[in-house]
């Protein structure tokens, strides 16, 4: 990666304005790219604002999703065909959208929360949708034809509020992580049982407050976390946790904590394509880190590379790299914007 | 809803006078003041408490040396004492303590509020998710308990 011997920065490439409230998370659209660039934006604001890239090479919205949640959304994610987005918010429900003809339609309402909806995540084949809530359960729903989703698991294990789900990237592992201070990893059994089969805790060198965010590494193969604690840790994730755990032997386990970063809450971690992990926290930050070149076989250690300070004016909620382009990072915050951010290289 | 009060008969003490801002002589009107703890103490100190008819100062769950406030790292923090160790109004009254420095305050301002330490028998739960943003933003979309926090705060915006 020939970037990462330069000196590097990330500069800000437009301001997106439209949201009257802080805005909660994004979503790049994984099939659009280029010319046709597509970000989805959830907010307090009770909408959805989808950002498109025009011709000019600016970024416009295109659409705005109202009148479906009556309260915050505060978590939204693409299929992985990009035709569909699921958008999870504090009125209880998971609403599905359909991209039609440039038209947004909502063709799913997912019931079943007692409360709040936090999160929401597709599996890598569009098949399974996954979502949490304030009332400690995950919840497994599988699509059906004609856009009907239908709940085949109700997950029990967290002892508090569930912050995030997010699926491994080609495996149907499910990741789940929250207020409890914990990571639980389910796992289907071959008769459409889904169990725990793995928790990560204080006791497996976890964190020992909130975790807010996960995510996996392109290779699947890595996982990092952020939390109130004020850290990122990383896990190998390179074991089947189905087929190794009981033994004790070869399950997930934690490689490395990175800590002295981050002066307050972590909300949000991302993984680029390229290796690069962005954290978006409270202290209005934004942060990368890579791995570092010289670190031992056994014990990787990372370095932050670039600390983008005042990079919003309030807490930073989300970072995402965009896929296609892996230097493009988008990032929502409290103050209400978005913005859109190129890493390049300092020109000396 | 409990019946009859949790601290039937609290000690109410008396309220501090209002000073003048002890601010040097003004060379510049236009010069940006700094917020300091006085100011911060005058935003919160006429709250009421959520089932006696006295304000936060009345009952000591804050006073001016429980702020700690730094300007120019835009920060603040309260930390406040509940009037009985199972208080359990101890939640509701750091939500109002943090709703009313949210509405007071520049946006740029990062807030932390926190029970005095050993004065609360769930301490640490408390602290957890009174700093805990998303489920304060959660709990202000409840429509009963933003219309709770608003009357504690009515007599603050006299």
């Amino acid at each position: 990666m020939e970037l990462l011997d330069g000196e590097l920065e990330l500069r800000e490439i437009q301001k997106l304005e439209g949201h009257t409230d802080r805005v909660w998370s994004l979503a790049w659209n994984p099939a659009a790219t280029g010319v046709a660039g597509m970000l989805a934006s959830c907010s307090g604001d009770k909408t959805v604002r989808i950002w498109q890239k025009g011709p000019s090479g600016s970024w416009n919205c295109s659409s705005v999703l109202e009148d479906t949640h009556t309260r915050t959304v505060r978590s939204c994610a693409w299929s992985p065909s990009g035709k569909l987005l699921a958008t999870a918010s504090f009125d209880g429900t998971t609403a599905v959208w359909e991209h039609v003809g440039g038209e947004f339609e909502c063709v799913a309402t997912l019931e079943g929360h007692e409360n709040e909806v936090k999160s929401v995540s597709w599996n890598a084949s569009g098949s399974l949708l996954a979502t949490c809530a304030r009332d400690k359960t995950v919840w497994i729903w599988e699509a059906q034809p004609g856009n009907e989703f239908e709940c085949v698991s109700v997950l029990q294990g967290h002892t508090q509020d569930v912050k995030m789900v997010q699926w491994h990237p080609f495996l149907d592992i499910l990741v789940s992580v929250g207020y409890d201070n914990s990571v639980k990893v389910w796992t289907e059994d071959g008769d459409d049982d889904w169990h725990c089969v793995l928790t990560l805790g204080e006791a497996n060198s976890g964190h020992t407050s909130t975790v807010w965010a996960l995510s996996f590494n392109s290779a699947g193969d890595r996982m990092v976390t952020c939390s109130d604690d004020l850290t990122l840790k990383i896990w190998d994730t390179s074991q089947n946790p189905s087929e190794t755990s009981g033994d004790g032997n070869g399950s997930w386990s934690h490689l490395c904590t990175l800590s002295g970063y981050h002066d307050r809450t972590i909300f949000s971690v991302h993984w680029s394509r390229e290796g690069l992990i962005a954290s978006g926290a409270a202290d209005d930050a934004i942060r990368l880190f890579t791995e570092s070149k010289d670190s031992l076989v056994d014990q990787p250690s990372y370095k932050m590379l670039v600390k983008k300070e005042k990079a919003h004016d309030m807490d930073v909620n989300s970072v995402q790299w965009n896929m296609k382009e892996p230097r493009l990072l988008a990032s929502a915050s409290d103050d209400g914007t978005i913005k859109i951010w190129e890493l390049s290289v300092v020109s000396k | 809803m409990v019946v009859g009060l949790l601290n039937a008969n609290p000690i109410v003490y008396k309220k501090k006078e209002r000073r003048a801002r002890n601010v040097p002589t003004v060379i510049d009107e236009y010069a940006v003041e700094p917020i300091d703890e006085q100011e911060i103490f005058d935003y919160i100190r006429d709250i009421k408490d959520p089932e006696h008819p006295y304000s936060l100062e009345e009952l000591k769950v804050v006073t001016e040396d429980s702020i700690e406030a730094n300007d120019k790292q835009s920060y603040v923090r309260v930390t406040f004492t509940p009037t009985i160790e199972h208080c359990s109004m101890a939640t509701l009254i750091g939500l109002c303590l943090r709703v009313k420095l949210m509405r007071s305050l520049p946006s740029r301002y990062k807030v932390d509020i926190r029970v005095a330490p050993g004065r609360h028998a769930t301490e640490a739960e408390v602290n957890k998710q009174l700093n805990d943003k998303e489920r304060v933003a959660a709990a202000l979309e409840n429509p009963n308990l933003l219309e709770l926090v608003d009357s504690c705060l009515e007599s603050t915006y006299a």
